[in-house]
Protein backbone atom coordinates (compact mmCIF):
# COMPACT_ATOMS: atom_id res chain seq x y z
CA UNK A 1 0.00 0.00 0.00
CA UNK A 2 2.57 2.54 0.87
CA UNK A 3 4.99 1.19 -1.93
CA UNK A 4 1.70 2.51 -4.50
CA UNK A 5 1.46 5.85 -3.15
CA UNK A 6 4.91 5.97 -3.33
CA UNK A 7 5.04 5.49 -7.33
CA UNK A 8 2.17 7.73 -7.70
CA UNK A 9 4.13 10.15 -5.80
CA UNK A 10 6.95 9.65 -8.02
CA UNK A 11 4.52 9.57 -11.45
CA UNK A 12 2.77 13.04 -10.16
CA UNK A 13 6.27 14.53 -9.67
CA UNK A 14 7.95 13.01 -12.74
CA UNK A 15 4.24 14.37 -14.47
CA UNK A 16 4.59 18.28 -13.19
CA UNK A 17 8.50 18.43 -13.80
CA UNK A 18 8.29 17.80 -17.14
CA UNK A 19 5.21 20.30 -17.93
CA UNK A 20 7.30 22.65 -16.07
CA UNK A 21 10.15 21.83 -18.23
CA UNK A 22 8.38 22.10 -21.27
CA UNK A 23 7.68 25.39 -20.97
CA UNK A 24 11.01 26.44 -20.60
CA UNK A 25 12.09 24.14 -23.39
CA UNK A 26 9.69 26.19 -25.76
CA UNK A 27 11.17 29.58 -24.09
CA UNK A 28 14.80 28.56 -25.05
CA UNK A 29 13.71 27.12 -28.74
CA UNK A 30 11.82 30.33 -29.15
CA UNK A 31 15.22 32.28 -28.09
CA UNK A 32 17.47 30.07 -30.18
CA UNK A 33 15.34 31.05 -33.16
CA UNK A 34 14.90 34.08 -32.23
CA UNK A 35 19.23 34.59 -32.81
CA UNK A 36 19.26 32.22 -35.21
CA UNK A 37 17.44 34.27 -37.44
CA UNK A 38 18.47 37.44 -36.13
CA UNK A 39 22.53 37.68 -36.35
CA UNK A 40 22.72 37.10 -39.63
CA UNK A 41 22.16 40.29 -40.41
CA UNK A 42 25.60 41.26 -38.60
CA UNK A 43 27.32 39.69 -41.72
CA UNK A 44 26.08 42.74 -43.39
CA UNK A 45 26.18 45.60 -40.86
CA UNK A 46 28.15 46.55 -37.91
CA UNK A 47 26.58 45.98 -34.46
CA UNK A 48 26.81 49.66 -33.72
CA UNK A 49 25.93 50.67 -37.06
CA UNK A 50 22.50 48.43 -36.39
CA UNK A 51 22.00 49.93 -32.83
CA UNK A 52 23.06 53.62 -33.97
CA UNK A 53 22.39 54.33 -37.08
CA UNK A 54 20.12 57.08 -37.85
CA UNK A 55 18.61 55.30 -40.98
CA UNK A 56 15.99 52.68 -41.55
CA UNK A 57 15.63 52.12 -45.22
CA UNK A 58 15.54 48.35 -45.49
CA UNK A 59 14.68 47.95 -48.72
CA UNK A 60 16.25 50.49 -50.53
CA UNK A 61 19.45 49.84 -52.90
CA UNK A 62 21.91 50.54 -51.12
CA UNK A 63 19.86 49.23 -47.99
CA UNK A 64 20.28 51.12 -44.66
CA UNK A 65 19.31 49.01 -41.29
CA UNK A 66 19.83 51.64 -38.14
CA UNK A 67 17.16 51.17 -35.71
CA UNK A 68 18.18 54.19 -33.45
CA UNK A 69 15.09 56.33 -34.11
CA UNK A 70 12.96 53.01 -33.40
CA UNK A 71 14.79 52.48 -29.58
CA UNK A 72 14.68 55.84 -28.78
CA UNK A 73 10.65 55.48 -30.29
CA UNK A 74 10.33 52.37 -27.98
CA UNK A 75 12.29 54.13 -25.01
CA UNK A 76 10.24 57.32 -24.99
CA UNK A 77 6.75 56.05 -25.47
CA UNK A 78 7.13 54.07 -22.60
CA UNK A 79 8.97 56.86 -20.04
CA UNK A 80 5.76 58.74 -21.15
CA UNK A 81 3.48 55.96 -20.81
CA UNK A 82 4.55 55.18 -17.42
CA UNK A 83 5.03 59.13 -16.20
CA UNK A 84 0.93 58.66 -16.58
CA UNK A 85 0.38 55.04 -15.59
CA UNK A 86 2.38 54.85 -12.55
CA UNK A 87 0.75 58.12 -10.71
CA UNK A 88 -2.75 56.49 -11.39
CA UNK A 89 -2.01 53.16 -11.33
CA UNK A 90 -0.42 53.65 -7.77
CA UNK A 91 -3.04 55.61 -6.42
CA UNK A 92 -5.95 54.28 -7.31
CA UNK A 93 -4.09 51.11 -5.91
CA UNK A 94 -3.81 53.48 -2.97
CA UNK A 95 -7.24 54.15 -2.86
CA UNK A 96 -8.57 50.62 -3.43
CA UNK A 97 -6.43 49.01 -0.33
CA UNK A 98 -6.67 52.04 2.21
CA UNK A 99 -9.18 54.19 1.54
CA UNK A 100 -12.02 52.83 0.15
CA UNK A 101 -15.07 50.87 1.56
CA UNK A 102 -15.25 47.42 1.06
CA UNK A 103 -18.31 47.63 -0.93
CA UNK A 104 -16.91 50.31 -3.34
CA UNK A 105 -13.47 48.34 -3.97
CA UNK A 106 -15.45 44.97 -4.80
CA UNK A 107 -16.99 47.03 -7.63
CA UNK A 108 -13.98 48.94 -8.59
CA UNK A 109 -11.27 46.37 -8.68
CA UNK A 110 -12.88 44.09 -11.12
CA UNK A 111 -14.10 47.17 -13.42
CA UNK A 112 -10.03 48.22 -13.59
CA UNK A 113 -9.18 44.63 -13.97
CA UNK A 114 -11.90 44.24 -17.00
CA UNK A 115 -9.59 47.50 -18.73
CA UNK A 116 -6.98 44.73 -19.01
CA UNK A 117 -8.92 42.81 -20.99
CA UNK A 118 -9.90 44.49 -23.76
CA UNK A 119 -8.29 43.59 -26.76
CA UNK A 120 -5.42 45.93 -27.91
CA UNK A 121 -6.57 46.52 -31.89
CA UNK A 122 -10.19 48.04 -29.91
CA UNK A 123 -7.93 50.03 -27.53
CA UNK A 124 -5.69 50.95 -31.05
CA UNK A 125 -8.95 51.81 -32.72
CA UNK A 126 -10.37 53.75 -30.40
CA UNK A 127 -7.07 55.92 -30.40
CA UNK A 128 -7.22 56.41 -34.61
CA UNK A 129 -10.18 57.17 -34.52
CA UNK A 130 -11.58 59.04 -31.62
CA UNK A 131 -8.33 60.17 -29.72
CA UNK A 132 -6.73 61.12 -32.85
CA UNK A 133 -8.62 63.90 -34.19
CA UNK A 134 -9.70 64.95 -30.64
CA UNK A 135 -5.71 65.86 -29.78
CA UNK A 136 -5.50 67.32 -33.57
CA UNK A 137 -7.94 69.90 -32.72
CA UNK A 138 -7.55 70.45 -29.12
CA UNK A 139 -3.53 70.76 -29.70
CA UNK A 140 -3.98 72.13 -33.08
CA UNK A 141 -1.11 69.66 -34.58
CA UNK A 142 -0.27 68.59 -37.55
CA UNK A 143 -1.29 64.83 -36.92
CA UNK A 144 -2.95 63.29 -33.77
CA UNK A 145 -1.10 60.08 -34.42
CA UNK A 146 1.70 60.96 -32.18
CA UNK A 147 4.02 59.67 -29.15
CA UNK A 148 1.86 61.41 -27.22
CA UNK A 149 -1.49 59.32 -28.07
CA UNK A 150 0.72 56.13 -28.24
CA UNK A 151 0.97 56.72 -24.73
CA UNK A 152 -2.08 57.56 -23.53
CA UNK A 153 -3.49 54.80 -25.07
CA UNK A 154 -0.05 52.18 -23.33
CA UNK A 155 -1.14 53.91 -19.99
CA UNK A 156 -4.60 52.31 -20.35
CA UNK A 157 -3.02 49.07 -20.68
CA UNK A 158 -0.42 49.15 -17.87
CA UNK A 159 -3.02 50.79 -15.56
CA UNK A 160 -5.02 47.25 -14.70
CA UNK A 161 -1.42 45.32 -14.59
CA UNK A 162 -0.02 48.40 -12.06
CA UNK A 163 -2.65 48.87 -10.27
CA UNK A 164 -3.85 45.00 -9.44
CA UNK A 165 -0.57 44.28 -8.24
CA UNK A 166 0.22 47.05 -6.37
CA UNK A 167 -2.95 45.98 -4.54
CA UNK A 168 -2.45 43.03 -3.21
CA UNK A 169 1.04 44.45 -2.17
CA UNK A 170 -0.37 46.78 -0.35
CA UNK A 171 -3.44 44.84 0.71
CA UNK A 172 -0.97 42.13 2.31
CA UNK A 173 1.08 44.48 4.69
CA UNK A 174 0.22 42.81 8.05
CA UNK A 175 -1.85 44.57 9.95
CA UNK A 176 0.44 44.84 13.12
CA UNK A 177 2.25 47.49 11.16
CA UNK A 178 -0.37 49.31 10.35
CA UNK A 179 -2.06 49.25 14.35
CA UNK A 180 1.43 50.14 15.60
CA UNK A 181 1.47 52.99 13.78
CA UNK A 182 -1.49 54.17 14.87
CA UNK A 183 -1.18 53.58 18.05
CA UNK A 184 2.18 55.53 18.15
CA UNK A 185 -0.06 58.46 17.53
CA UNK A 186 0.21 58.48 13.99
CA UNK A 187 -2.61 59.95 11.23
CA UNK A 188 -3.86 57.44 9.05
CA UNK A 189 -1.98 59.97 6.33
CA UNK A 190 1.25 59.38 7.97
CA UNK A 191 0.48 55.56 8.17
CA UNK A 192 -0.17 55.25 4.71
CA UNK A 193 3.03 57.56 3.80
CA UNK A 194 5.38 56.31 6.11
CA UNK A 195 4.66 52.65 6.70
CA UNK A 196 2.45 50.98 4.17
CA UNK A 197 3.91 52.26 1.14
CA UNK A 198 7.07 51.59 2.36
CA UNK A 199 6.60 47.96 3.08
CA UNK A 200 5.18 47.57 0.41
CA UNK A 201 7.45 49.10 -2.13
CA UNK A 202 9.14 45.63 -3.47
CA UNK A 203 5.51 44.63 -4.92
CA UNK A 204 4.53 48.03 -5.91
CA UNK A 205 7.80 48.29 -8.13
CA UNK A 206 7.50 44.71 -9.40
CA UNK A 207 4.12 46.45 -10.75
CA UNK A 208 5.69 48.90 -11.98
CA UNK A 209 8.12 47.34 -14.14
CA UNK A 210 5.81 44.40 -14.92
CA UNK A 211 3.68 47.38 -16.33
CA UNK A 212 6.42 49.38 -18.43
CA UNK A 213 7.59 45.90 -19.89
CA UNK A 214 3.85 45.40 -21.39
CA UNK A 215 4.10 48.73 -23.07
CA UNK A 216 7.43 48.26 -24.58
CA UNK A 217 6.07 45.05 -26.27
CA UNK A 218 2.92 45.95 -27.17
CA UNK A 219 2.49 45.84 -30.86
CA UNK A 220 -0.86 46.81 -32.04
CA UNK A 221 -1.20 49.98 -30.79
CA UNK A 222 1.65 51.52 -31.34
CA UNK A 223 1.76 50.23 -34.70
CA UNK A 224 -1.88 51.82 -35.27
CA UNK A 225 -2.00 55.53 -33.32
CA UNK A 226 1.99 56.08 -33.12
CA UNK A 227 1.92 57.26 -36.23
CA UNK A 228 5.54 55.51 -37.59
CA UNK A 229 7.74 58.02 -38.78
CA UNK A 230 11.35 56.61 -38.63
CA UNK A 231 12.88 59.89 -36.74
CA UNK A 232 13.85 60.86 -33.59
CA UNK A 233 11.19 62.75 -32.18
CA UNK A 234 11.98 66.65 -31.29
CA UNK A 235 8.63 66.75 -29.07
CA UNK A 236 6.22 64.47 -27.41
CA UNK A 237 3.60 65.33 -30.40
CA UNK A 238 6.01 63.82 -33.05
CA UNK A 239 5.13 60.58 -34.43
CA UNK A 240 7.21 57.95 -33.46
CA UNK A 241 7.89 54.35 -34.93
CA UNK A 242 8.35 51.85 -31.74
CA UNK A 243 10.21 48.71 -32.63
CA UNK A 244 7.25 46.12 -32.35
CA UNK A 245 5.42 48.44 -35.07
CA UNK A 246 8.40 48.18 -37.07
CA UNK A 247 8.17 44.53 -37.05
CA UNK A 248 5.11 44.01 -37.40
CA UNK A 249 4.55 46.46 -40.73
CA UNK A 250 7.40 44.92 -42.58
CA UNK A 251 7.74 41.09 -41.57
CA UNK A 252 4.67 39.82 -43.22
CA UNK A 253 6.43 41.01 -46.21
CA UNK A 254 10.20 40.87 -45.83
CA UNK A 255 11.47 38.50 -48.30
CA UNK A 256 12.36 35.01 -46.39
CA UNK A 257 15.69 34.97 -45.02
CA UNK A 258 16.93 38.06 -46.80
CA UNK A 259 18.52 41.02 -45.39
CA UNK A 260 14.78 43.31 -44.08
CA UNK A 261 14.01 39.57 -42.61
CA UNK A 262 17.38 39.18 -40.37
CA UNK A 263 17.55 42.83 -39.41
CA UNK A 264 13.80 42.44 -38.55
CA UNK A 265 14.78 39.72 -36.30
CA UNK A 266 17.55 41.67 -34.94
CA UNK A 267 15.16 44.17 -34.07
CA UNK A 268 13.39 41.55 -32.50
CA UNK A 269 16.52 40.67 -29.84
CA UNK A 270 17.00 43.97 -29.13
CA UNK A 271 12.97 44.25 -28.16
CA UNK A 272 13.60 40.97 -26.31
CA UNK A 273 16.86 42.08 -24.04
CA UNK A 274 15.02 45.05 -22.92
CA UNK A 275 11.71 43.46 -21.78
CA UNK A 276 14.73 40.63 -20.34
CA UNK A 277 15.99 43.58 -18.76
CA UNK A 278 13.12 44.58 -16.90
CA UNK A 279 11.97 41.42 -15.74
CA UNK A 280 15.10 41.00 -14.16
CA UNK A 281 15.30 44.28 -12.13
CA UNK A 282 11.56 43.56 -11.00
CA UNK A 283 12.91 40.56 -9.96
CA UNK A 284 15.87 42.59 -7.97
CA UNK A 285 13.85 44.15 -6.63
CA UNK A 286 11.54 41.73 -5.75
CA UNK A 287 13.91 39.95 -3.69
CA UNK A 288 15.84 42.84 -2.58
CA UNK A 289 13.09 45.19 -0.41
CA UNK A 290 11.18 41.68 0.20
CA UNK A 291 9.11 42.05 3.90
CA UNK A 292 10.24 39.46 5.50
CA UNK A 293 8.09 39.17 8.72
CA UNK A 294 7.81 42.50 11.03
CA UNK A 295 10.99 43.42 11.93
CA UNK A 296 12.66 44.38 9.07
CA UNK A 297 11.18 47.79 8.74
CA UNK B 1 15.40 20.90 -38.63
CA UNK B 2 14.78 24.80 -39.43
CA UNK B 3 17.87 24.83 -41.38
CA UNK B 4 16.63 21.85 -43.82
CA UNK B 5 13.61 23.69 -44.20
CA UNK B 6 14.15 25.48 -47.69
CA UNK B 7 15.82 21.93 -48.65
CA UNK B 8 12.34 20.24 -47.42
CA UNK B 9 10.36 23.08 -49.06
CA UNK B 10 12.04 22.66 -52.41
CA UNK B 11 11.94 19.13 -52.33
CA UNK B 12 7.46 19.46 -51.66
CA UNK B 13 7.83 21.89 -54.22
CA UNK B 14 9.89 19.54 -56.92
CA UNK B 15 7.87 16.08 -56.20
CA UNK B 16 4.37 19.03 -57.27
CA UNK B 17 5.87 19.82 -60.42
CA UNK B 18 6.70 15.73 -61.17
CA UNK B 19 3.92 15.19 -59.75
CA UNK B 20 1.70 17.03 -62.34
CA UNK B 21 2.47 14.18 -64.60
CA UNK B 22 0.41 11.59 -63.03
CA UNK B 23 -3.11 11.13 -64.72
CA UNK B 24 -5.52 11.60 -61.29
CA UNK B 25 -4.56 14.87 -59.32
CA UNK B 26 -3.18 17.65 -61.33
CA UNK B 27 -1.03 20.37 -59.70
CA UNK B 28 0.05 23.87 -59.85
CA UNK B 29 2.84 25.72 -58.12
CA UNK B 30 2.26 29.37 -58.29
CA UNK B 31 5.47 31.24 -56.63
CA UNK B 32 6.35 34.88 -56.24
CA UNK B 33 5.97 38.49 -55.83
CA UNK B 34 3.27 39.50 -52.35
CA UNK B 35 1.27 42.31 -54.34
CA UNK B 36 -0.13 39.55 -57.15
CA UNK B 37 -0.55 36.92 -54.10
CA UNK B 38 -4.58 38.42 -53.79
CA UNK B 39 -5.07 37.65 -57.40
CA UNK B 40 -3.68 34.41 -57.42
CA UNK B 41 -5.32 33.28 -54.29
CA UNK B 42 -8.90 34.28 -55.48
CA UNK B 43 -8.42 33.14 -59.00
CA UNK B 44 -6.97 30.03 -58.12
CA UNK B 45 -10.00 29.45 -55.56
CA UNK B 46 -12.65 30.22 -58.19
CA UNK B 47 -10.54 27.96 -60.32
CA UNK B 48 -9.74 24.80 -57.78
CA UNK B 49 -13.85 25.29 -57.46
CA UNK B 50 -14.25 24.98 -61.52
CA UNK B 51 -12.13 22.15 -61.87
CA UNK B 52 -12.13 20.60 -58.28
CA UNK B 53 -9.47 17.70 -59.26
CA UNK B 54 -6.60 20.22 -59.74
CA UNK B 55 -4.78 21.31 -56.84
CA UNK B 56 -2.92 24.61 -56.97
CA UNK B 57 -0.43 25.55 -54.45
CA UNK B 58 0.20 29.58 -54.20
CA UNK B 59 3.05 30.73 -51.79
CA UNK B 60 4.63 34.46 -51.80
CA UNK B 61 8.33 35.43 -51.31
CA UNK B 62 8.89 38.26 -53.16
CA UNK B 63 9.20 39.04 -57.34
CA UNK B 64 13.01 38.00 -57.23
CA UNK B 65 12.27 34.52 -55.77
CA UNK B 66 9.44 33.82 -58.06
CA UNK B 67 11.35 34.73 -61.16
CA UNK B 68 14.34 32.19 -59.53
CA UNK B 69 11.93 29.47 -59.37
CA UNK B 70 10.86 29.84 -63.26
CA UNK B 71 15.09 29.71 -63.94
CA UNK B 72 14.90 26.75 -61.45
CA UNK B 73 12.04 24.84 -62.61
CA UNK B 74 11.05 25.13 -59.32
CA UNK B 75 7.46 26.46 -60.10
CA UNK B 76 5.03 26.15 -62.70
CA UNK B 77 3.87 30.07 -62.94
CA UNK B 78 6.22 32.92 -61.11
CA UNK B 79 4.09 36.10 -59.87
CA UNK B 80 5.69 39.18 -60.89
CA UNK B 81 5.11 42.98 -59.32
CA UNK B 82 7.74 44.07 -62.40
CA UNK B 83 9.14 42.88 -65.62
CA UNK B 84 12.18 40.60 -65.72
CA UNK B 85 15.82 41.86 -65.78
CA UNK B 86 18.15 41.46 -68.17
CA UNK B 87 19.93 39.62 -65.79
CA UNK B 88 17.27 37.05 -65.34
CA UNK B 89 16.65 36.63 -68.84
CA UNK B 90 20.72 35.54 -69.15
CA UNK B 91 20.57 33.30 -66.36
CA UNK B 92 17.49 31.74 -67.76
CA UNK B 93 18.48 31.50 -71.09
CA UNK B 94 22.09 29.72 -69.86
CA UNK B 95 19.51 27.35 -67.69
CA UNK B 96 17.64 26.75 -71.06
CA UNK B 97 14.45 28.14 -69.74
CA UNK B 98 12.92 30.35 -71.72
CA UNK B 99 10.14 32.51 -69.23
CA UNK B 100 7.27 33.79 -70.80
CA UNK B 101 5.62 36.89 -69.27
CA UNK B 102 1.71 37.39 -69.05
CA UNK B 103 0.35 40.70 -67.76
CA UNK B 104 -2.46 39.87 -65.93
CA UNK B 105 -3.21 43.31 -64.35
CA UNK B 106 -2.45 47.14 -64.04
CA UNK B 107 -1.57 47.75 -60.38
CA UNK B 108 -2.15 51.98 -60.24
CA UNK B 109 -1.65 54.24 -57.42
CA UNK B 110 -3.54 57.41 -56.92
CA UNK B 111 -2.59 60.07 -54.21
CA UNK B 112 -5.40 61.61 -52.09
CA UNK B 113 -5.91 64.16 -49.74
CA UNK B 114 -9.01 65.07 -47.62
CA UNK B 115 -12.17 66.03 -48.95
CA UNK B 116 -11.83 69.90 -47.13
CA UNK B 117 -8.23 70.23 -48.97
CA UNK B 118 -8.68 72.84 -52.11
CA UNK B 119 -6.11 70.99 -53.81
CA UNK B 120 -7.28 69.11 -57.36
CA UNK B 121 -3.96 68.29 -58.84
CA UNK B 122 -0.74 67.76 -58.30
CA UNK B 123 2.89 67.59 -60.57
CA UNK B 124 5.20 64.42 -59.66
CA UNK B 125 7.56 66.56 -59.52
CA UNK B 126 5.79 68.02 -56.35
CA UNK B 127 4.03 64.45 -55.04
CA UNK B 128 8.39 63.52 -55.38
CA UNK B 129 8.55 67.34 -53.06
CA UNK B 130 6.42 66.44 -51.05
CA UNK B 131 7.53 63.05 -49.84
CA UNK B 132 11.21 64.13 -49.80
CA UNK B 133 9.72 66.34 -47.20
CA UNK B 134 11.59 69.13 -49.03
CA UNK B 135 7.71 70.88 -49.11
CA UNK B 136 5.91 71.04 -45.85
CA UNK B 137 3.13 72.83 -46.39
CA UNK B 138 0.25 73.30 -48.60
CA UNK B 139 0.38 76.67 -49.06
CA UNK B 140 3.51 76.31 -51.58
CA UNK B 141 1.31 74.58 -53.52
CA UNK B 142 -1.55 76.99 -53.77
CA UNK B 143 -3.43 75.31 -50.66
CA UNK B 144 -4.22 76.69 -47.57
CA UNK B 145 -1.54 77.38 -44.30
CA UNK B 146 -1.44 74.08 -43.43
CA UNK B 147 1.76 71.62 -42.36
CA UNK B 148 1.38 68.96 -44.85
CA UNK B 149 1.02 65.10 -43.08
CA UNK B 150 3.10 62.97 -45.39
CA UNK B 151 1.65 59.28 -44.89
CA UNK B 152 3.46 56.76 -46.43
CA UNK B 153 3.11 52.60 -46.69
CA UNK B 154 5.59 49.98 -45.13
CA UNK B 155 8.84 49.37 -47.54
CA UNK B 156 8.42 46.34 -48.01
CA UNK B 157 4.46 46.64 -49.64
CA UNK B 158 4.24 46.31 -53.25
CA UNK B 159 2.42 49.99 -53.30
CA UNK B 160 4.90 51.58 -52.19
CA UNK B 161 7.23 49.76 -54.28
CA UNK B 162 5.55 51.55 -57.40
CA UNK B 163 5.49 54.93 -55.58
CA UNK B 164 9.00 54.43 -55.10
CA UNK B 165 9.26 53.70 -58.80
CA UNK B 166 7.43 56.23 -60.23
CA UNK B 167 7.55 59.03 -58.03
CA UNK B 168 10.29 59.02 -55.69
CA UNK B 169 12.78 57.96 -58.73
CA UNK B 170 15.14 56.62 -56.50
CA UNK B 171 15.11 58.98 -54.13
CA UNK B 172 14.33 58.02 -50.32
CA UNK B 173 11.18 59.11 -48.76
CA UNK B 174 11.90 61.19 -45.30
CA UNK B 175 12.09 59.71 -42.32
CA UNK B 176 9.31 61.69 -40.87
CA UNK B 177 6.52 60.43 -43.19
CA UNK B 178 4.12 58.34 -41.52
CA UNK B 179 3.61 54.68 -41.77
CA UNK B 180 0.37 52.76 -42.46
CA UNK B 181 0.55 49.01 -42.37
CA UNK B 182 -2.32 49.11 -45.15
CA UNK B 183 -4.08 50.72 -48.09
CA UNK B 184 -7.37 50.79 -45.44
CA UNK B 185 -5.31 52.36 -43.05
CA UNK B 186 -4.18 54.81 -45.06
CA UNK B 187 -7.88 55.82 -46.32
CA UNK B 188 -8.70 55.97 -42.87
CA UNK B 189 -5.91 58.16 -41.79
CA UNK B 190 -6.04 60.52 -45.14
CA UNK B 191 -10.00 60.89 -43.99
CA UNK B 192 -9.42 61.71 -40.26
CA UNK B 193 -6.58 63.94 -40.79
CA UNK B 194 -7.63 67.40 -43.15
CA UNK B 195 -3.73 68.29 -43.39
CA UNK B 196 -2.39 64.72 -44.86
CA UNK B 197 -1.54 63.26 -47.88
CA UNK B 198 -1.44 59.43 -48.69
CA UNK B 199 -1.95 57.09 -51.64
CA UNK B 200 -3.46 54.10 -52.37
CA UNK B 201 -4.23 51.30 -54.72
CA UNK B 202 -7.24 52.28 -57.13
CA UNK B 203 -9.91 50.00 -55.92
CA UNK B 204 -9.27 51.55 -52.23
CA UNK B 205 -10.75 54.98 -53.07
CA UNK B 206 -13.93 55.89 -51.29
CA UNK B 207 -16.22 59.29 -50.46
CA UNK B 208 -14.35 60.30 -47.48
CA UNK B 209 -11.03 60.63 -49.37
CA UNK B 210 -10.71 63.17 -52.54
CA UNK B 211 -8.24 61.18 -55.13
CA UNK B 212 -5.70 64.32 -57.08
CA UNK B 213 -5.33 64.26 -60.60
CA UNK B 214 -1.48 63.78 -61.27
CA UNK B 215 -0.42 66.31 -64.02
CA UNK B 216 -3.97 66.80 -64.97
CA UNK B 217 -4.69 62.86 -65.82
CA UNK B 218 -7.08 61.52 -63.53
CA UNK B 219 -6.45 57.62 -62.15
CA UNK B 220 -8.68 56.03 -63.39
CA UNK B 221 -9.21 52.34 -65.07
CA UNK B 222 -9.02 54.01 -68.71
CA UNK B 223 -5.98 56.14 -68.51
CA UNK B 224 -4.61 53.49 -66.62
CA UNK B 225 -4.87 50.62 -69.39
CA UNK B 226 -4.01 53.87 -71.74
CA UNK B 227 -1.28 54.20 -70.21
CA UNK B 228 -1.88 57.98 -69.30
CA UNK B 229 -1.41 57.76 -65.78
CA UNK B 230 2.02 57.86 -64.88
CA UNK B 231 1.47 56.01 -61.26
CA UNK B 232 0.83 52.64 -62.56
CA UNK B 233 2.31 49.47 -63.66
CA UNK B 234 1.31 46.19 -65.15
CA UNK B 235 1.76 42.71 -63.07
CA UNK B 236 2.74 39.74 -64.58
CA UNK B 237 2.51 35.94 -64.34
CA UNK B 238 5.86 34.00 -65.64
CA UNK B 239 6.06 30.50 -66.98
CA UNK B 240 8.98 28.43 -68.27
CA UNK B 241 8.08 28.08 -71.77
CA UNK B 242 4.90 28.58 -73.27
CA UNK B 243 2.52 27.14 -71.17
CA UNK B 244 0.54 24.10 -71.88
CA UNK B 245 -2.04 21.57 -70.04
CA UNK B 246 -3.09 22.76 -66.92
CA UNK B 247 -0.77 25.25 -66.36
CA UNK B 248 -2.37 26.98 -70.14
CA UNK B 249 -5.68 26.35 -68.89
CA UNK B 250 -5.19 28.31 -65.52
CA UNK B 251 -3.39 31.25 -67.18
CA UNK B 252 -6.51 31.57 -69.83
CA UNK B 253 -8.54 31.34 -67.10
CA UNK B 254 -6.88 34.17 -65.02
CA UNK B 255 -7.22 36.39 -68.26
CA UNK B 256 -11.05 35.51 -69.10
CA UNK B 257 -13.12 38.65 -68.59
CA UNK B 258 -15.78 37.23 -67.10
CA UNK B 259 -13.60 34.83 -65.20
CA UNK B 260 -9.99 35.70 -63.68
CA UNK B 261 -10.82 39.45 -64.24
CA UNK B 262 -13.83 39.59 -61.93
CA UNK B 263 -11.07 39.02 -59.05
CA UNK B 264 -8.81 40.99 -60.45
CA UNK B 265 -11.17 44.39 -59.56
CA UNK B 266 -12.34 42.41 -56.93
CA UNK B 267 -9.31 43.02 -54.66
CA UNK B 268 -8.23 46.45 -55.96
CA UNK B 269 -6.27 46.61 -59.03
CA UNK B 270 -7.11 47.11 -62.67
CA UNK B 271 -8.49 44.53 -64.88
CA UNK B 272 -7.09 44.06 -68.21
CA UNK B 273 -10.12 44.99 -70.22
Amino acid sequence: MANKRNTTEKTMQAIFFSVATASIAILFMIMLFLFMEGLPIFKEVSVSDFLFGKYWYPTSDPADFGIFPLIIASLAVTALASAIAIPLGVMTAVYLAELASRRVAEIVKPLVELLAALPSVVIGFFGMVIVAPFLQDVFNLPTGLNMFNAALMLAFMSIPTITSISEDAIYSVPTALKEGSMALGATHWETLLRVILPASISGIATAVILGMSRAIGETMVVLMVAGGATMIPGSIFDPVRPMPASIAAEMAEAPFRGDHYYALFATGIVLFLFTLLFNIIADQIAHRYRQVGEASL
Amino acid sequence: MLRKNPLLAAAIALMMVFGAGSAFAENIVIKGSTTVLPIAQEVAEAYMKAYPDVKITISGGGSGNGIKAIIDGTTDIADSSRFIKDKEVKLALEKGAYPVPFAVAYDSIVPVVHPTNPIEDISLEDLKKIYMGKVTNWKELGGPDMKIVVISRDTSSGTYEVWEEKVMEKERVYPGALLQASNGAIATSVAKNKNAVGYVGIGYLNDEIKALTVGGIEGNKDTTLSGKFPISRALFMFTSGWPTGETMNFINFTMHPDKGQKYVEKVGFVPLW
